[in-house]
């Protein structure tokens, strides 16, 4: 299982839970997992959100690896100028 | 890819050759986009709305088109309309459908066979507008009663109740506020506003689009990113991107203006209705009223610190416009605003509302500078009324490696202390003050990212090299491409020539922008120089009847690994090409990512200014810019972005504003009147490069484009404040403004 904390605005959709668990392995099984089990996350998935793992921003790999015990953070999809 | 720990030691990277594109520019051979021309071209113009809010009742288009010399005209209903919320956004931003939604948003345009007769066409042109209620302001925007810019935009994170003009919304932080407000000694609660700025660059947008009658396109444009150019134009003309050929002119300044499209699209729908190539240049005048500038925002912030300078808690909303349509630049903002500090209890909202002004587009870090002028000005009152130094508590909260961030991610390796302590050691930090003069401090955050590269290395007969890469140049890339390509080969810079390709000779790359290009073009460069290193060995190896593996890269040539491997002379990079042909054809290396790891990059920034008690003009005496590069590929170009951040920043903090008029009306579209900085405005920005290397690269680089737009605002309002001796809280602290504070 992994650990995923969301930001602030997502836990409207997770009944206030600012992490939730999901069985995943990779950025793609954990957002395919959170649209499941918390379908008011998916218009956001949709438009994009980026992931921390332990501190490195990745900003679309869907076949990242994600290791036991690595901090996983979900965040808005990067921009920039 | 990580950083190679056994490459530390760099003959090329780190030294400062002159560009490979210096002496087009200075002799003006360079070509930007207004110097594209081709057989038989028409003058594109556009007609923009007078009105703030208008509904579209009618357009006659009948007395243009009967002009001799007009060869097409279009309007909305040329163009397709978008399922897709984003492409229907940028689609109608360039040519309005049923109603005008701010001064200067397009409605119809014409091709002609001169800029004379294209004008009259204008002229010429009947539309109907029933003009309603407008806004401009984002407080005002979110009242109840305002008028409503576009109905039913809100995102599903909008609270229910609020104004239909509120389109997204969000919140970040950790911890318990009330209880941290609780411990602290004095809690500070300040509002802040700040105005819309443009980036200013010097190159208006211009384009030349032609259409052939077998369907396909060429676009020429000045551009931050031909591909998505390509992707945002064949989906507007609706065609497919494989016919759609988007080459990129140099680029004279973007800073994240031209990361969208704005006239390129109109170009081409009036070349394939014409059959003709269609040439499109903005008046300054229309760069000002219908491209992208910042959001203007509305803040307010409250943050508690104890006696001896440590904050306990923390808390801002922020309120962004991005104009007339949705933009989520308030997620970044949100993000950045406390990500220099290690707070127990912090938390930050953001909205955006829409008010009748143009679409905004990014500019550099976009979000974090207006977000982070409001909190480190209440972290400078603080310090001021607690009598702390200010250094002393940006490093007592420094965030560091362990600090859960403000925006959610435990941080690894950042440069932050390293870069606060090099400012203290300065001897800026403590040269004297004379009257009327204040020193302002702030730290600087902007995450930077990789993403989508595709590079292209191909070694020539004669032993030179040629670089291919897809993102524009804007701030000197060519030169940094170079360095690290002969680096990795071990050739002279000057045997390298690095191109810009156009969007049929590479795979897709993004745009030039979140501070990406030196750091993920240089690592698919190095990778690229490493797959044709891989290549030259094998044609060495195979010279030698040896294996592969057994043959080693020394100083630019093929060497034996060791003395196992054979005795045999080095073959020199241009040996091996000179005899390719023969030896199993050209020799080319590719590298092709979508590159993450690029560390997220924080900047100090240090100011003296002097205000005058009789006219509230600021003058700016000194300025000192502290950032962390990882690795400063070409030193003069890191200098060269650090000082024009602080520059911009000036100009942001001091004068820059869109001043609109009662009529929603836009009243300084031009350079006499937006002000920005010119260099008898400014002292010398000095420049300390912090190299502490990036592990998500090989060589260590860190962008460093965005980050120096960050801090300035905070900076000089600091400075500004200490020497009025009244706390500034609107940018920009223009003349009238500080006079009036002054007066209390």
């Amino acid at each position: 299982m992994v650990k995923v904390k969301l930001w602030g605005t997502l836990r409207h959709w997770t009944d206030g839970q600012a992490e939730v668990e999901v069985e995943a392995a990779t950025f793609k099984e954990v957002l395919d997992r959170l649209s499941e089990l918390y379908p008011g996350l998916a218009p956001q998935i949709r438009r994009g959100v980026s992931m921390s793992l332990d501190g490195v921003i990745y900003r679309e790999a869907w076949f990242q690896e994600i290791k036991p015990g690595q901090e996983v953070v979900l965040m808005p999809y990067m921009q920039g100028g | 890819m990580a950083l190679d720990q056994a490459k530390r030691e760099f003959r090329q990277v780190g030294t400062r050759p002159n560009r490979p594109d210096g002496v087009d520019k200075v002799t003006g051979r360079a070509q930007y986009g207004a110097d594209m021309t081709a057989p038989g071209m028409l003058t594109g113009a556009i007609l923009r709305s007078p009105h703030a809010h208008a509904r579209i009742v009618s357009i006659d288009t009948s007395a243009a088109e009967a002009i001799a010399g007009v060869r097409a005209v279009v309007t909305g209903v040329d163009f397709t309309p978008q399922e897709d919320n984003f492409l229907r956004d940028v689609q109608e931003n360039c040519m309005a459908r049923d109603k005008a939604l701010y001064d200067g948003h397009a409605v119809a345009a014409v091709a002609a066979t001169s800029p004379a007769i294209a004008k009259a066409a204008l002229k010429a042109i009947k539309v109907v507008y029933e003009v309603l209620p407008h806004v401009t302001d984002v407080d005002a925007a979110v009242k109840p009663g305002a008028p409503i810019v576009q109905a039913g935009r809100a995102l599903e994170n909008v609270p229910a109740g609020m104004s239909e003009n509120v389109t997204n919304a969000c919140e970040f932080g950790h911890g318990d506020l009330d209880a941290g407000f609780a411990k602290a000694d004095l809690v500070i609660e300040r509002s802040f506003k700040t105005a819309a700025t443009h980036q200013g660059y010097i190159e208006p947008h211009a384009c030349l689009a032609s259409f052939t009658a077998d369907g396909k396109a060429d676009l020429w444009c000045c551009t931050q990113g031909q591909f998505f150019v390509r992707t945002l134009c064949s989906a507007i003309i609706g065609m497919e991107a494989s016919q759609l050929r988007v080459t990129p002119s140099e680029i004279g300044g973007g800073f994240g203006g031209k990361t969208t499209v704005f006239i390129e699209p109109v170009a081409l729908a009036l070349s394939k209705k014409s059959g003709r190539p269609v040439k499109i240049v903005m008046t300054r005048d229309e760069v000002f009223k219908a491209t992208g500038p910042t959001v203007s925002s509305s803040m307010d912030v409250r943050i508690g610190m104890t006696k001896d300078g440590r904050i306990t808690a923390g808390e801002a909303n922020l309120r962004y416009s991005g104009g007339a349509f949705p933009c989520g630049t308030c997620d970044m903002g949100a993000q950045a605003a406390f990500a220099a500090y290690d707070v127990e209890a912090v938390r930050t909202y953001g909205w955006n509302a829409l008010t009748n002004r143009p679409k905004e587009a990014a500019y550099r870090a976009p979000g974090a500078p207006q977000a982070i002028y409001a909190v480190e000005s209440v972290v400078d009152e603080l310090c001021q009324k607690l009598g702390l130094d200010p250094l002393a508590v940006r490093l007592k909260n420094a965030a560091h490696k362990g600090t859960l961030s403000s925006y959610g991610p435990t941080f690894n390796e950042i440069g932050l202390e390293a870069t606060l302590e090099a400012a203290k050691a300065h001897p800026h930090y403590t040269a004297p003050l004379g009257p009327n003069q204040g020193r302002g401090l702030s730290c600087g955050f902007w995450f930077n990212f990789g993403g989508n590269t595709c590079v292209s290395l191909n070694i020539n007969t004669d032993g030179t090299v040629g670089v291919t890469e897809g993102n524009p140049d804007i701030g000197g890339s060519r030169a940094s491409i170079s360095l690290m390509a002969a680096e990795e080969l071990g050739i002279p810079y000057e045997n390298i020539r690095t191109i810009v390709a156009d969007t049929n000779s590479l795979g897709y790359n993004d745009v030039t922008d979140g501070s990406r290009v030196t750091f993920s073009v240089g690592l698919a460069t190095i990778k690229a120089a490493r797959d044709a290193i891989a290549k030259m060995k094998a044609r060495a190896a195979r010279f030698w009847g040896i294996d592969e593996e057994a043959v080693d890269w020394v100083d630019g040539a093929a060497v034996p690994a060791g003395p196992n491997a054979g005795k045999f002379p080095p073959l020199t990079l241009a040996e091996i090409a000179a005899t390719s042909p023969q030896t199993g054809g050209p020799i080319a290396g590719h590298y092709e990512v979508n590159v993450d790891g690029a560390g997220v990059s924080f900047g100090v920034h240090l100011v003296d200014v002097e205000v005058d008690p009789e006219t509230g003009a600021t003058k700016v005496l000194r300025y000192t810019v502290f950032q962390d590069a990882g690795k400063a590929v070409h030193p003069d170009y890191v200098e060269g972005q650090m000082q024009g951040g602080a520059v911009q920043g000036i100009g942001w903090a001091l004068n820059e504003e869109y001043i609109y008029g009662a009529d929603g009306r836009l009243q300084n579209p031009g350079f006499l009147d937006y002000r920005i900085p010119v260099a008898s405005d400014l002292p010398n920005i000095e420049t300390v490069i912090l190299e502490i290397p990036n592990p998500g690269h090989p060589y260590g680089v860190r962008g460093v484009g965005e980050t120096p737009i960050v801090p300035p605002l905070a900076a000089i309002a600091n400075a500004v404040s200490r020497a009025a001796g009244v706390r500034l809280t609107e940018l920009p602290m223009s003349p009238p403004r500080i006079l009036k504070a002054l007066k209390g």
